[in-house]
């Protein structure tokens, strides 16, 4: 598929019929999983829905049905295949599974479905932001590794000047964060004409050295500069009454609204504006664009630096959106899993969007999941997300291709 | 070249290289921009004015760096400790680079070979002089195997090391973590997660053993093995077909494949063997270093590996000397902690401040006012794949 979106190929490649036959071969693979092991624990799973609701599933059947659905859908694909219609039915499919898993853990017990979904959301924040940063980056034609150092400078950023100024201007400091992390990486990678991964992961240990540095060195001696109320949840009028939904989506920080803004203009203005066609060009065939009069580099520089806000927002999210402090090295990992995100998600917002609550998820998970018994070390099951990623870019996403001059400086010449 | 002006003496010709005048300029840059961030966040002096007190502050840091890491044999040995491992992985990141393959998984792969390699450690008992083989040897197959899957899924599915690396690290260290709760490897009597000890007969000698009464001297000769592994990485990329192709591929994958070079067999060589480099690397630290293996004996070295990597152009004696340069900060970062209230995490920032000088040589030029060739540090990057 063209990245550039606006080539429409009616043909069916052998790529896509590959693709074609391994989502097929998914639904059996995850029909037989239902059928065979989640089917073998019996007793009723609660799924606690509102406070004086609980949804109960009785596991064994939930999966014995689940598994012939699967496995009926799986031999549709394989046979005729859903079309245009394939990523809806994967993503139902996906559901019920996680569904029919959550059913099999739970059973005997019960716990709290909707919490669950609040968390998964809370949890997708930072990631959400940060993969935003790296679409806005590379659609241009920057990588953008930095993506953690990016998170972790504005983290910090975000507490200190939070603490001792309140959470807005704490926000705000941590997007000038970003945004000088981003100008880092925009000078050496459009000015200088520096390796991008280089920058970016120099960016990534400055950040890390540069805020734990700190953090040992003032911060403990200091724990003033290093405590803030964190932003409570607001309940957005009439839609956080819908039942389950409203808890999920709709009583939630403030982060998580911006997130979910950030994602529709994103997407909106990379397909419907000016300025979104003369970013794809320029992250496609700068060289054409220059030709047509679009000013690559000075382009490449304000998107860049706007990334940078974008992820210093996905900073601020630790130390004013959930603990109310800076600790080193807190964003542990979660920039790599947006850069995982961007890709997963094919340079799309909306794409990036769905990895992210895949991964959200996950981290939820892990916290209910240390409640229920399940007789399977909870390691595995940590490692589940890590697993699905790895099969979904290796069998579904196939030949996933970025921006083609993602990487390259460019030269007006 | 001028033969005439080209000097036998090789120490005089280095030094006349614009790359070995550039590191040195780099790293003086770092140290430089260190201070400021030294004096900057010293808030209490700052605030009471005791600006001198602050400066003598970075005097004594830097001075505990430099003795920390040469300034007596036992800081030479050290460095020669956290050089090792870094030398390992920084050889399995540049063999990667040099295929044109982003290895961010050294950390898993070090992982697995340390895993490996701890199960022969533990579970054989002598004699030493086949069980230490074995156990490194099992090492670089761990991390072989293990660094292999994503060449595989790059070559049969194109999936992006990148991505799949990422991954694979983060399930590399929950398999850790598992597999030190299993009665296979935890210690007895033991709830939290950590291994059994490596017999006696299976440690790693020590480098300095010969000399007595001084068990400070922490290097072992896990350090030769990573000589050796430079070596063999130089002996590989100079001397061998498959090296000469993978340099190729590095440079141009389309114009490898023209020539009728099996790219996707070549791509899981080459994940395969930085998998097996960074495998050693995990069987130092474990077979060496500790003896045993906790949560995270991993630690940051894989990551690490990629500055070193980019500092030594992905060369083998480049790959050696960044190494040997981060491990002297470390074991006199360590030094500084202790001696001044400078915390170690400020060598994390002088390394990320050396890659960044010498990943822009033209900055460099700006500020030193000299001239540099404009040796480019390479593109390392080649797009997401198509």
């Amino acid at each position: 598929m063209s990245a550039v979106d606006t080539v429409v190929v009616p043909l069916i490649s052998a790529e896509q019929k590959k693709r074609s036959r391994n989502v097929g071969l998914t639904f059996v693979f995850l029909g037989i999983v239902s059928g065979v092991f989640l089917a073998g624990r019996p007793g009723d799973a609660g799924f606690k829905l509102l406070d004086s609701f609980t949804f109960v599933i009785p596991s064994q059947p939930f999966a014995r049905a689940l598994a012939v659905v699967l496995i009926a859908l799986g031999a549709a694909q394989l046979v005729k295949g859903f079309g245009d219609w394939t990523n809806v039915v994967l993503g139902i499919a996906t559901a019920s599974f996680v569904i029919g898993f959550l059913a099999w853990a739970a059973s005997g017990g019960s716990f709290s479905f909707t919490g669950m979904l609040q968390d998964t959301v809370t949890r997708s924040v930072p990631i959400i932001l940060g993969a935003i940063a790296g679409i806005l980056c590379e659609r241009s034609g920057v990588i953008n590794i930095a993506i953690e150092g990016q998170l972790l400078g504005a983290a910090f950023a975000g507490a200190v000047v939070g603490s001792i100024l309140g959470p807005w201007m704490g926000i705000l400091a941590a997007m000038a964060m970003g945004v000088a992390l981003s100008a880092i990486l925009a000078v050496f990678a459009i000015k200088y004409r520096v390796d991008q991964v280089i920058v970016g992961f120099a960016i990534n240990f400055f950040a890390l050295g540069l805020t734990s540095f700190l953090a040992s060195r003032v911060l403990t001696t200091h724990p003033e500069y290093n405590i803030l109320t964190p932003f409570k949840p607001i309940a957005l009028p009439l839609l956080s009454d819908i039942p389950v939904l409203g808890v999920a989506l709709f009583t939630q920080t403030l982060f998580v609204y911006f997130a979910f803004i950030a994602v529709g203009i994103a997407t909106w203005s990379l397909y419907h504006t000016k300025w979104g066609l003369r970013t794809r060009a320029i992250g496609e065939y700068p060289k054409a664009a220059g030709t047509l009069g679009v000013d690559v580099i000075k382009l490449r520089y304000r998107n860049v630096l706007i990334a940078g806000a974008v992820a210093g927002v996905g900073g601020a999210w630790w130390p004013i959106g959930i603990v109310g402090r800076f600790d080193q090295n807190i964003t542990n990992g979660r920039g790599f899993i947006a850069l995982a995100a961007v890709i997963f998600g094919r340079w799309k917002p909306l794409g990036a969007l769905s990895a992210a609550l895949v991964f959200g998820l996950a981290e939820a998970m892990q916290l209910k999941m240390s409640n229920l018994n399940t007789g399977i070390p909870s390691e595995f099951l940590l490692m589940a997300p890590y697993l699905v990623t790895l099969i979904v870019v290796a069998g579904f996403v196939g030949r996933s291709r970025g921006p083609k001059a993602a990487g390259q400086p460019y030269d007006a010449q | 070249m001028n033969i005439v002006g080209k000097s036998r003496n090789l120490a005089a010709r280095i030094a006349r290289t614009s790359s070995f005048r550039l590191t040195i300029l780099a790293v003086l840059s770092a140290m430089v921009v260190g201070a400021f961030i030294i004096i900057l966040s010293d808030v209490d002096k700052l605030k009471s004015g005791d600006i001198v007190g602050a400066i003598q502050t970075v005097g004594s840091a830097y001075w505990a760096l430099v003795i920390g890491s040469v300034g007596s044999l036992r800081a030479i040995s050290a460095t020669i400790n956290s050089a090792t491992p870094l030398i390992l992985c920084g050889v399995s990141v540049a063999i990667a680079f040099k295929a044109g393959l982003f290895n961010i998984g050294a950390t898993g792969q070090m992982l697995a070979g340390g895993m490996t390699s701890l199960w022969v450690g533990f579970s054989m008992n002598g004699p030493g002089i086949i069980q230490v083989p074995l156990a490194i040897l099992a090492g670089a197959i761990g991390g072989a195997v293990f660094g292999a899957i994503p060449g595989i899924l790059k070559a049969r599915t194109g999936a992006h090391e990148v991505i799949t690396t990422i991954m694979l690290n983060n399930m590399a260290a929950f398999m850790v973590l598992w597999l030190l709760k299993t009665n296979l490897f935890q210690r007895a009597e033991r709830t939290d997660p950590i291994s059994k000890v490596v017999t006696a007969s299976g440690h790693l000698p020590r480098l300095f053993g010969f000399i007595s009464d001084r068990p400070d001297l922490i290097a072992h000769a896990g350090f030769v093995v990573a000589i050796l592994a430079v070596i063999i990485y130089w002996w590989f990329l100079q001397r061998t077909t498959a090296g000469f192709e993978f340099r190729s591929l590095g440079l141009n994958a389309d114009a490898s494949q023209y020539a009728g070079m099996h790219i996707k067999r070549l791509t899981v060589m080459a994940m395969m063997f930085a998998g097996a480099f960074a495998g050693l690397a995990g069987a130092a630290e474990v077979l060496g270093t500790y003896g045993y293996a906790s949560q995270n004996f991993a630690g940051n070295i894989g990551f690490d590996a990629i500055a070193i990597a980019l500092l030594g152009r992905s060369t083998p004696l480049g790959t050696l000397f960044a190494a040997l340069l981060f491990g002297a900060l470390q074991a006199g970062g360590r030094q500084m902690q202790a001696n001044t209230d400078v915390p170690i995490d400020l060598i994390v920032v002088l390394r990320a401040l050396i890659v960044m000088f010498i990943a822009a040589p033209l900055l460099i030029k700006a500020i030193w006012r000299i001239k540099v060739a404009p040796s480019s540090t390479g593109q390392t990057f080649r797009g997401w794949g198509s």
